[in-house]
């Protein structure tokens, strides 16, 4: 994916967060730190532009809700800042689906914030191998890899450039 | 890091990540649910050779809110009293299925012979006048905060410094995060070898007290021998306590800190204790996050090392 296709997907994902909720409202869009944060940031900039309304959004930390902390390397923990999500509709956003774990951790952390009435998940990119009964609401690209492929997304936020990479063979 | 016995051997680098982690903690204590699953299925075992209140309780409340079960040991009621040695005692709570010890002791270096006995992480929660690190962890996080860095802030640590593990554990771990740090007392109770300290030394509190931005009151303590190296405690006020006075001297923005408990009237004033820029309530529920940030390191995930 090039950043133009980046961006008509989020645009794309956008128009459909709109649609399926019947518009903004007491829509909350969280990213899932690392680089879900500056997508949420980005679709709730689109929606803007479309709907004239600003969302809300929020970053999610999930390193303290992990299952696999035993066994992966660490790393730092981020800030996790939610706006009030009790009654909302939440769409988390991140920037790779893939085995669902994140996201099982993600939800585990939203239940210790509040009580969204919804959850929805939106992924820039669906690689699957989903090892957890979790599907995506929105999806940026569908990207069919073997697993020992990594994909990588970068963002210009955190990377400088956007785009997607896919790396073969490593671990 | 696979444990954590002092501030003196630890760099800038791993304290700086420390703290912001802290961070992180500070966040989740302030949640409506303030706890998380990171270490659920894991036992903390606090071992408290020495009676202690708040760092116990501290300790005890961090790995509840990190999800790992507790199991606490106190001397008076344990085999010790029948003449099992330490050595002993701790291996015997380790075949428990303990992941990390907590551990408090009055002789100094103690928790790291436990370290060599035990395979798994130890924390050390105060070793005889020797070291208290997460308390110098709390401190640093609460200064930090406040000021943004520790680059470069000047701080007096006054009172008995010789017998104080918290001012040893403060002194370097403040200096190796930057700050300019000026030991105060009197001579009897400065260190021994002052000079080998990251920091200065002075006997005159009202010479420096108008420069500093963090005045950290230690606190008097008689059953180490404190007070038998002063003529009496009000001698000691007028000299290096936080008098109504010497608080009206103080920079506008600078603050006190205590690591408690206090003995109002003697290091500091009842109304200096109360008033805003006293941030001694702050430090102790800092401490709890730093504790949940050193034991998460030592306990969650992988060694890198």
């Amino acid at each position: 994916m090039d950043p133009g296709d980046i961006d008509r997907a989020l645009t794309r994902i956008a128009h459909e967060i709109l649609e399926r909720n019947r518009g903004a409202e007491d829509v909350v869009l969280v990213g899932i730190h690392t680089r879900g944060a500056p997508l949420a940031k980005r679709l709730a900039a689109a929606i803007e532009t479309i709907e004239g309304e600003t969302m809300p959004t929020g970053i999610l930390d999930i390193g303290l809700y992990r299952d696999d902390l035993d066994t992966r390397p660490k790393t730092e923990l981020g800030r996790t800042a939610v706006p009030e999500i009790d009654g909302a509709t939440v769409v988390l956003v991140d920037d790779v689906l893939y085995t669902g774990r994140t996201i099982r951790a993600a939800l585990d952390a939203l239940a210790d914030l509040g009580r969204p009435a919804r959850v929805q998940l939106a992924a820039l990119v669906d690689r699957g191998h989903r090892e957890l009964p979790i599907r995506p609401d929105y999806v940026g690209k569908n990207l069919p890899t073997a697993p020992g492929e990594r994909v990588t997304v970068h963002v210009v936020e955190i990377d400088g450039h956007d785009g997607v990479v896919i790396e073969t063979g490593g671990t | 890091m696979n444990h954590f016995l002092s501030t003196e051997d630890v760099s800038r680098q791993d304290l700086t990540d420390l703290l912001d982690d802290a961070d992180s903690f500070v966040e989740v204590l302030a949640r409506p649910i303030p706890k998380v699953p990171a270490l659920r299925g894991k036992t903390v075992a606090t071992m408290f050779f020495e009676p202690s209140t708040r760092t116990k309780l501290s300790f005890e409340k961090a790995a509840k809110a990190l999800s790992a079960d507790t199991m606490s040991f106190s001397p008076g009621t344990s085999a010790l009293k029948k003449g099992e040695s330490l050595k002993d005692t701790v291996l015997t709570v380790q075949a428990m299925g303990t992941d990390a010890m907590v551990v408090r002791h009055q002789a100094t270096g103690a928790p790291w012979r436990i370290a060599e006995w035990v395979d798994q992480p130890v924390l050390n929660a105060g070793d005889g006048a020797h070291q208290h690190p997460t308390q110098a962890l709390l401190d640093a996080l609460t200064i930090r905060q406040r000021f943004g860095t520790l680059d470069g802030v000047r701080i007096g640590i006054v009172g008995d410094i010789r017998h104080s593990r918290v001012a040893r554990s403060d002194v370097f771990a403040f200096s190796t995060l930057g700050a300019e740090v000026t030991m105060v007392g009197p001579r009897t109770l400065l260190p021994i070898a002052a000079e080998d300290w990251p920091a200065s030394a002075t006997e005159d509190l009202d010479h420096v007290i108008s420069e500093l931005d963090v005045v950290y009151l230690l606190r008097v303590q008689a059953e180490r021998g404190g007070a038998s190296v002063f003529p009496s405690l009000s001698e000691y006020t007028k000299r290096f306590g936080m008098t109504r006075e010497r608080f009206a001297r103080l920079k506008p923005d600078s603050v006190v800190l205590h690591p408690g408990p206090m003995n109002r009237g003697v290091e500091i004033a009842a109304e200096v204790a109360d008033d805003e820029r006293s941030l001694i309530l702050k430090q102790v529920s800092n401490g709890v996050a730093v504790r949940m940030a050193v034991l998460f390191r030592l306990m969650g995930g992988e060694h890198s090392e």
